[in-house]
């Protein structure tokens, strides 16, 4: 199991259990971890599914691929290290990985 | 305004679902008259994920979005079934016959005995941006289409996005607009690599402005916009004038009118019994994703089976009286003919 943490916007932390293979999203959604919506069920079709990677992890998780950039354009308060948590998949490096959930999506 | 149009089911929504009721109402010889908001049959599948593909309809192990909806178009098309699109129906009322009257945006009136709503997630509608307080503008001085280009004559135009609505329009209304600022938050654009090419050619004659940022504030009186303020780019906040805003988002689903037809509603879901799948009113039907029942899901598959029962239903409330021989496409003859195969 991988570790992830979201820090909702009201500053509580949510640390889950990811398995590897399965989207941030994903587990956003499964641990009812507010403020991310995932409107289109991960289709990469939204853009509410938006978050911030913290900073430590940015290189990890690397960058968003042209897709997701065109859907980021209708995210809120885009910031240079904004994803789709739909488009991030867990694995054994992001152990640890923590994202902010933004301050409302769309 | 047309004549009415005269149909036995209306289906609001030609989504999935709304097509593949056309095939079982046909087969018990309902006509169906179509209406949907976007331009195309498909819905979300069209519209969303064309090209992804769907792994749980029966019989398909794999199959893209787009094509499901070929596949359904092609199974309708014996029954010839009629589409209205670019409608977003805004009204229906109760006739004294038992029938309905529903009239769509641009004032079209339909009579139809019964009503189907396969509306999906909602009607597609311009997404709202994300700028604060952009709300008492919005129909007064931020619009969210052209209807006509001379509304936009001797404005400041500030024009927000970068896919092809927000490239077209920059190129068609830099001729009107007294000033045009294109607004994209990065320097990569979704539109088409003509188009982009035009608006930095227009941009290097000093014909229009374009600024990578975001739009973050605005400011005027009474829903007239005076300036807008744009973050993000090189030169920090910068605020330019504008008294006339197109914001490009996209689209998303609201439910829409339909929230106002008098139907009991669920978390913006319309319940349904689980044998006929009609709403409230007799005579209404909800069938896919926007209806709610206990155990439901939205899923493509149950909502096939849902317009199975729910056309059981339909000609009972159509056809009183008549009985209703249940027959399977593999055998009967009669269902064969109406799908035009030889038996």
């Amino acid at each position: 199991m991988t570790k992830l943490t979201f820090i909702a916007h009201d500053g509580t932390h949510f640390d889950v259990d990811a398995e590897n293979g399965s989207t941030v999203m994903e587990n956003a959604i499964r641990n009812a971890v507010p403020g991310i919506e995932a409107e289109c069920g991960g289709a990469c079709a939204c853009a509410t599914c938006h978050v911030y990677v913290d900073d430590a992890w940015t290189a990890e998780v690397g960058e968003p691929e042209a897709m997701e950039e065109d859907m980021l354009d209708f995210a809120y308060d885009v910031q240079p290290n904004s994803r789709l948590s739909c488009q991030i998949k867990v694995r054994d490096a992001l152990d640890g990985l923590v994202v902010r959930v933004p301050e409302r999506q769309g | 305004m047309t004549g009415t149009i005269s149909t036995d089911v209306l289906i609001v929504g030609a989504g999935p679902v709304g097509l593949f009721a056309v095939f079982e109402l046909g087969l018990l010889d309902l006509k169906c008259h179509l209406i949907d908001i976007l331009d195309k049959p498909g819905g979300q599948c069209a519209e969303l994920y064309p090209e992804k593909p769907i792994y749980d309809i029966p019989g398909w192990p794999s199959i893209s979005a787009q094509g499901l909806v070929d596949k359904l178009l092609e199974q309708v098309a014996p029954f010839k079934p009629d589409f209205t699109y670019n409608r977003m129906v805004s009204s229906l009322e109760k006739l004294e016959d038992g029938g309905f009257r529903v009239i769509t945006d641009e004032n079209e009136v339909f009579e139809a005995k019964v009503v189907v709503i396969a509306a999906g997630g909602g009607s597609f509608q311009p997404k709202r941006p994300p700028i604060p307080g952009i709300e008492p503008y919005e129909g007064k001085s931020v619009f969210y289409s052209v209807r006509r280009m001379e509304d936009f004559r001797g404005q400041d135009l500030v024009i927000v996005g970068g896919g092809d609505s927000a490239l077209d329009w920059t190129l068609n209304l830099q001729p009107v607009a007294k000033s045009i600022t294109l607004v994209h938050r990065r320097p990569e654009f979704r539109a088409a690599p003509d188009s982009v090419n035009k608006m930095y050619a227009m941009q290097e004659a000093k014909q229009l402005e374009f600024r990578v940022g975001q739009v973050t504030g605005l400011a005027g009186t009474d829903g007239q916009l005076s300036s807008a303020t744009i973050k993000g780019g090189p030169d920090g906040d910068v605020e330019v004038p504008c008294t006339r805003m197109l914001p490009f988002f996209g689209l998303t689903m609201k439910l829409g009118p339909i929230a106002e037809w008098g139907l009991n509603l669920h978390e913006n879901l319309i319940p349904v019994d689980t044998e006929k799948f009609q709403t409230s009113v007799p005579g209404i039907f909800a069938v896919g994703d926007i209806n709610w029942y206990p155990g439901k899901l939205k899923l493509i598959l149950s909502g096939f089976h849902e317009v199975a029962l729910m056309a059981q239903a339909a000609k009972r409330v159509i056809s009183p009286g008549e009985r209703i021989v249940f027959q399977y496409t593999t055998s009967s003859t009669s269902l064969q003919k109406k799908l035009g195969v030889s038996g």
